[in-house]
């Protein structure tokens, strides 16, 4: 008996996906299509300052409003203990603030009404008496004694939250000191906005009677806020569901509970009605959570052949008001110590130190969560910036400083063992497929001629797959995830999981890998997550963590289940179980391929026709602690063209080779390598939030804060290697922020690539046309 | 919480409303509306017709798109009451019965959607496009594409769905 392996679609099949018949017809379930008979809705008064006393709110002609049911203060709820809530980096975050705020857009009241329109019409009729306070703005000057305090609530009196470390200090100053050749350069990357393209909101549902709180969230972390929730609240567990429905979009930004979840909860909770709360675009890009935001100064060590010796790191992080970066919790500064990258070094030493100021809290994710980004970019820029001075090819440069395939399991400065990789094969295969010696050709002659092109290098090591519970764990619970899966008497399955999709088409990914496992076709399988009432106990999707840790669960679920399978093969087989194998998608008596039996068949008798020592069923769960991280990597190059007349920098090619183990499926992978690119692309050359003086934010809109359209979006030229984890059960890596990560240091090398004749060492992202217009001025390079 | 002190769970809008006849997806629709009602909250709220979807309520990102009499408009810039009289059509108007249209079906062919939020926008702009110019080239692709933001990244696949329905080779 054969199997046709594209009929069953497991893994390493682009299997088309489940989600797609829903989304296409419009019959995607988002937030805010859910509606529950009687739900209010709710709408927020925000602070126009970024810092100011709140003397006085009055609520009256919002009030007086028909359909206007109720105006939420922070002294209502600080009467309920409500008025702060913990964060996951165990700081404390204002829900509603009692007497100040903190950053401009800061919740301050909460409207509920019987209709949207009049919510919004409530909240324009509340007056708040505030005092300005002078912003502090500047993570710099807010470490300067005089500095007035944003965070005076704490019991350090200071805008100083937390000093990080790693590495070996006395040893890498001392390579520092005797070096033949060092480089130093200060990069910034400013604070930027996930900007799903639907912003976050919930629909809270108390029941009275039952006394349990229903609330439908854009989150990608369900069960974690379940916990938090009966923390905050008291109220018991069993009595909260939270429920993670279509989501248009993580990308981290829906890690974090906002204060609208938790006073919607409030507001259903006071009038036993559901409430609905969904911001709006400018409430989103204002208030939600931000990341980068790293003051980075970065140092090399090398010898004079090229040979990289040590790093030494000193950042500012600028978390705006509150701590509630979403990072595990020993990790206040993420994984930011993978800084050493692709390369081997003697010595590295890392320090950040984190800063309040009055903006909304940063350390949240944009497509990458823990600060891998930060740290690939800075080793990337530091890697060219010593190729230039030393003027060496990037390329070779790192040709010289890769770690070796065979030194892997490696561990590095900063003390992570990497799993596996192959550096030079996947730098080579993307330097082929670009030809970069041509393309190096190619640059001399236009630079002759005096026109601008560039080539960008950049050959990243992600860290990802949080994580093994002897290290990580979000306020106390250990990062493994878990999978349960239960096989119908008929055949077909029904599989939950811990995680959660935003987009990455689990419901088709977690069925082919049971599909593989149990050799049930994929079209049989059904994929649940997200309703924390039936989906195991699991930490979410965001990092790169679900293949890694749920796919992991999943994959052993599966195998446990197959362990039951086969002494159910060997009673229908009338065999031994010893005598049964598992070939080709069924089981079989040992050589002789006539006597099988399928999944199907076995299911059945699960039910029907067990032996007497077996409990009926077939079904098992799985808690997956994964015993470590897993580091995909790749090589990326980039070939930019730059008009002298407007400084606007065109991304001519860009190949992308990626590694991140085996893949469950091609089509999906490719898909989401193309976004982390263009996500990548876009703070490389587009994205910014920045403030004024006075903490007004100025990116409000999609008209300043520049989303990539089709038109920039360059055709994404990708490839592969393939090297598998060895400690993961089907050797997958993880995969959704990769290209993210490594893509903003290619577009910039090449950048900085195209001018390095004019003496230009490094640019900050965003390469605007204005940034790289005012350099061809200054140089005399421009095109009048 | 502070409350009314009348029983206001019973008090509805007192703005003045009017009744609207709106033809979506083919069938005609009677609703009353106040003037300042958006056509996607029509859409969304009164007729529970879900597909658009509200990105930023302010003509920036394309994911409320619909056809009005074939042109594909953003709905959250429209008023309900502006839109009498003009065949609209929504994401749910454009499967017949079980059969896709070609471009609900050439997004699943070419893989070009993730979270899903964007993508009713997208089929309908595309839609759109080929209904004025059912051979497009690339940059006429590009610009008509150009109004619908994707923040997954979909966009090279959606162009390959445009592309091969405008009858070349992706
Ligand atoms: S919701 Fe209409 S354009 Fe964004
Ligand atoms: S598919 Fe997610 S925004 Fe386009």
């Amino acid at each position: 008996m054969t199997t046709d392996a594209a009929a069953i679609g497991g893994m390493g099949h682009s299997v088309k996906r489940k989600e797609d018949a829903r989304f296409l017809r419009g019959k995607g379930r988002y937030i805010d299509d859910i509606k529950l008979p009687g739900m209010l809705y709710m709408d927020i008064v925000r602070s126009p300052y970024a810092h100011a006393n709140i003397k006085s709110i009055d609520a009256s002609k919002a009030l007086a409003l028909p359909g206007v049911l109720a105006v939420i203060t922070g002294k209502d709820l600080d009467a309920a203990g409500l008025a702060w809530m913990p964060t996951l980096m165990s700081d404390k975050q204002m829900v509603l603030p009692v007497d100040r705020v903190v950053y401009q857009a800061q919740e301050v009241a909460a409207v509920v009404a019987t209709e949207r329109y009049i919510a919004a019409d409530g909240v324009a009729l509340v007056e708040v008496d505030y005092e300005p306070l002078p912003p502090v703005i500047d993570p710099f000057k807010a470490l300067e004694p005089d500095a007035p305090l944003v965070r005076p609530d704490r019991e350090a009196q200071t805008n100083h939250i937390w000093h990080w470390e790693s590495g070996d200090k006395a040893r890498t100053d001392q390579l520092f000191n005797e070096a033949e050749v060092t480089v130093k350069e200060h990069i910034y990357l400013p604070r930027i906005h996930v900007s799903s393209i639907e912003t976050c909101g919930c629909v809270a549902s108390f029941d009275k009677v039952s006394g349990k709180l229903t609330v439908y969230m854009t989150t990608q972390a369900p069960h974690a806020i379940r916990t938090v929730y009966s923390l905050v609240t008291g109220i018991q567990e069993h009595k909260i569901r939270i429920v993670s429905p279509d989501i248009g979009g993580g990308f981290g930004g829906k890690v974090p509970v906002y204060p609208g979840y938790v006073i919607a909860s409030v507001a259903s909770i006071q009038t036993g009605l559901p409430v609905k709360w969904i911001e709006d675009r400018s409430e989103n890009l204002q208030a939600d959570s931000f990341a980068r935001d790293y003051h980075i100064t970065a140092e090399l060590a090398a010898k004079n052949d090229g040979t990289m010796q040590a790093l030494r790191v000193k950042t500012l992080a600028d978390h705006g008001a509150f701590d509630a970066a979403a990072n595990p919790s020993k990790f206040p500064a993420g994984l930011f110590s993978i800084i050493t990258g692709s390369y081997r070094l003697d010595a590295a030493h890392v320090e950040v130190d984190g800063v309040y100021t009055n903006k909304p809290s940063g350390g949240v994710a944009y497509r990458c969560s823990f600060r891998v980004t930060e740290a690939v970019h800075t080793i990337e820029r530091m890697v060219d910036t010593l190729a230039q001075k030393l003027q060496r090819d990037p390329a070779a440069v790192r040709m010289q400083n890769f770690i070796q395939p065979d030194a892997f399991p490696y561990k590095s400065a900063t003390g992570w063992e990497y799993d596996s990789g192959n550096y030079p094969a996947a730098l080579q295969k993307a330097m082929e497929k670009i030809d970069y010696a041509g393309l190096r050709r190619e640059q001399a002659e236009k630079r002759a001629r005096g026109e601008l092109m560039g080539i960008g290098i950049s050959t990243f090591t992600e860290i990802v797959g949080a994580g093994p519970s002897h290290t990580f764990d979000i306020l106390g619970i250990k990062m493994f995830d878990s999978c349960e899966i239960r096989v119908h008497p008929t055949g077909s399955a029904i599989v939950r999981i811990g995680v959660q999709t935003q987009g990455q088409g689990h419901e088709t990914t977690f069925a082919q890998i049971v599909a593989e496992e149990l050799g049930l076709p994929v079209e049989n399988i059904t994929v649940e997550h997200g309703d924390t009432d039936t989906a195991p106990y699991g930490l979410g999707t965001y990092a790169s963590r679900s293949t890694p840790t749920a796919g992991a669960a999943t994959a052993v679920a599966a195998r446990k289940i197959r362990d039951k399978a086969k002494k159910l093969a060997g009673h229908l087989l009338e065999v031994s179980p010893d005598d049964v194998e598992w070939v080709d998608y069924h089981f079989q008596v040992k050589g002789v391929p006539g006597r099988s039996v399928t999944m199907k068949d076995i299911a059945f008798a699960a039910y029907t026709n067990f032996p007497p020592d077996l409990e009926a069923g077939l079904e098992a769960v799985d808690y997956y602690d994964p015993p470590n991280l897993t580091f995909p990597f790749g090589a990326y190059i980039c070939v930019v063209d730059i008009d002298r007349g407007t400084g606007m920098v065109k991304i001519r090619r860009f190949v992308a080779v990626d590694d991140c183990g085996n893949i469950i499926n091609p089509m999906i992978v490719d898909g989401q390598i193309h976004g982390g690119l263009t996500m990548g692309m876009a703070p490389a050359l587009f994205e910014a939030i920045t403030y004024d003086e006075n903490g007004n934010m100025q990116q409000s809109n999609f008209m300043d804060y520049l989303l990539p359209t089709a038109m920039e979006t360059p055709v994404w030229e990708t490839d592969k290697t393939t090297t598998p984890s060895p400690h993961h059960p089907f050797g997958a890596k993880g995969v959704g922020e990769s290209a993210t990560v490594g893509a903003p240091p290619a577009i910039a090398n090449a950048v900085v690539d195209a001018l390095s004749h004019l003496g230009v060492t490094h640019l900050d992202i965003p390469i605007t046309p204005w940034k790289v217009y005012q350099i061809l001025q200054e140089h005399g390079a421009a095109e009048s | 919480m502070s409350s009314p002190s009348s029983n206001a769970a019973s008090v509805s809008t007192s703005a003045s409303t009017t009744t609207i006849h709106l033809t979506v997806n083919g069938r005609t629709r009677t609703l009353s509306v106040e003037p300042r009602r958006t056509l996607l909250d029509a859409l969304r709220e009164d007729l529970h017709l879900t597909g658009a979807k509200p990105g930023c309520n302010m003509g920036q990102c394309g994911a409320c798109t619909v056809l009005l009499d074939g042109e594909a408009v953003y709905s959250c810039l429209a008023l309900a009451i502006e839109c009498q009289h003009q065949a609209i059509t929504t994401i749910e108007g454009l499967a017949h019965d079980d059969q896709l249209d070609p471009v609900q079906q050439a997004f699943i062919d070419h893989d070009a959607l993730q979270c899903g939020f964007c993508t009713p926008g997208q089929v309908l702009a595309l839609k759109s496009l080929l209904l004025r110019d059912p051979h497009p080239d690339d940059d006429a692709i590009e610009r008509a594409m150009a109004g619908n933001l994707c923040r997954c990244g979909a966009y090279p696949k959606i162009l390959a769905a445009a592309r091969s329905l405008a009858g070349r080779a992706s």
